[in-house]
């Protein structure tokens, strides 16, 4: 069941990231350059309604689906959130895509976007075989 | 239909991805992030590794993020395919060739190891973290950021678009 909600949370976030343009490179270059408000407005916005969701959940006491408490997992901080968000940031100006929009790329036919997918898990791979050596 | 059709307004397609993260809470239990997606390809990949980041890895629980990002292609096909007037260009001309791949490939190498140091990315810090008031989240929201404005700068300067 979880996973039929989780297809379909998906398939709407997919549509979403395509029909807004979220997952455009020329939209990842013009907000890095400052051009237009979209990308700033659309992330704003996401943010908005998510935080008011959480509060809401909170707030109300909502449980999830199956009856279990719905916890929100703490983000640690360490030294990898700045040097590692550095290195993605760039990544994402190149490819035009944080990680939804390389598999909605794909999936709205830029096939030329494997190579980015390709790239991201021998990325993710590389960071896996790394890990011990890097500063935390 | 012809409202749906047209590429869809910030004050649209923000609020539906805000939705996302109550969505996941509710219906699937759990938060919302899309890069640990490669963790998981990469424990699935290699049953047999060495490697503590994938053998310790419980992908078969985070199941459902592997079903996530099936759903985004998805949507993102019927997307172009059914709900757009016109071709749906996401890349420019000049990366639809091998060099482009390079390109690609390279960026993408610093998207899956940038996103799995800093632990999240876009989805999983800035819409996920930034929404719950994480601070973590926040740097890596500003880092992201200022990681993008030394590679448009740098790239402007050193390997223009042709």
């Amino acid at each position: 069941m979880n996973l039929i909600f989780s297809l379909l949370a998906g398939s709407i976030f997919g549509a979403v990231l395509t029909k807004s343009e979220v997952a455009s490179w020329f939209r990842i270059q013009k907000m890095f350059r400052f051009e237009e408000a979209h990308m700033f407005l659309i992330i704003g916005s996401a943010v908005a309604v998510g935080a008011v969701s959480i509060l809401l959940i909170q707030k109300l006491g909502l449980h999830t689906l199956e009856g279990r408490e719905v916890v929100i997992r703490e983000k640690s901080y360490h030294k990898g959130v700045v040097i590692g968000g550095v290195l993605f940031g760039m990544g994402w100006v190149v490819t035009g895509a944080c990680p939804g929009p390389i598999y909605a790329q794909i999936g709205a036919g830029e096939y030329w976007a494997a190579f980015s997918f390709l790239g991201a898990f021998c990325g993710a791979y590389l960071y896996a075989w790394l890990r011990p050596r890097l500063p935390h | 239909m012809e409202l749906l059709t047209q590429p869809w307004p910030w004050y649209i397609g923000g609020p539906l991805i805000g939705l996302t993260v109550p969505a996941l809470l509710l219906l699937v239990g759990k938060p919302f992030g899309i890069s640990s997606s490669f963790r998981h390809l990469g424990s699935i990949c290699s049953p047999k590794t060495s490697i503590a980041y994938l053998r310790e890895n419980d992908w078969r629980s985070e199941l459902w993020s592997l079903v996530f990002v099936v759903g985004v292609i998805a949507g993102s096909f019927i997307a172009s395919h059914y709900l757009s007037d016109s071709v749906v260009r996401l890349l420019p001309d000049h990366y639809h060739q091998w060099s482009g791949g390079l390109r690609l490939f390279i960026g993408g190498l610093l998207v899956g190891f940038g996103t799995r140091y800093a632990d999240g990315c876009t989805s999983g810090h800035s819409i996920m973290g930034l929404s719950s008031l994480k601070w973590p989240s926040l740097v890596a929201t500003i880092c992201f950021f200022i990681g993008g404005l030394i590679a448009i700068n740098a790239l402007d300067l050193w390997a223009p678009a042709p």
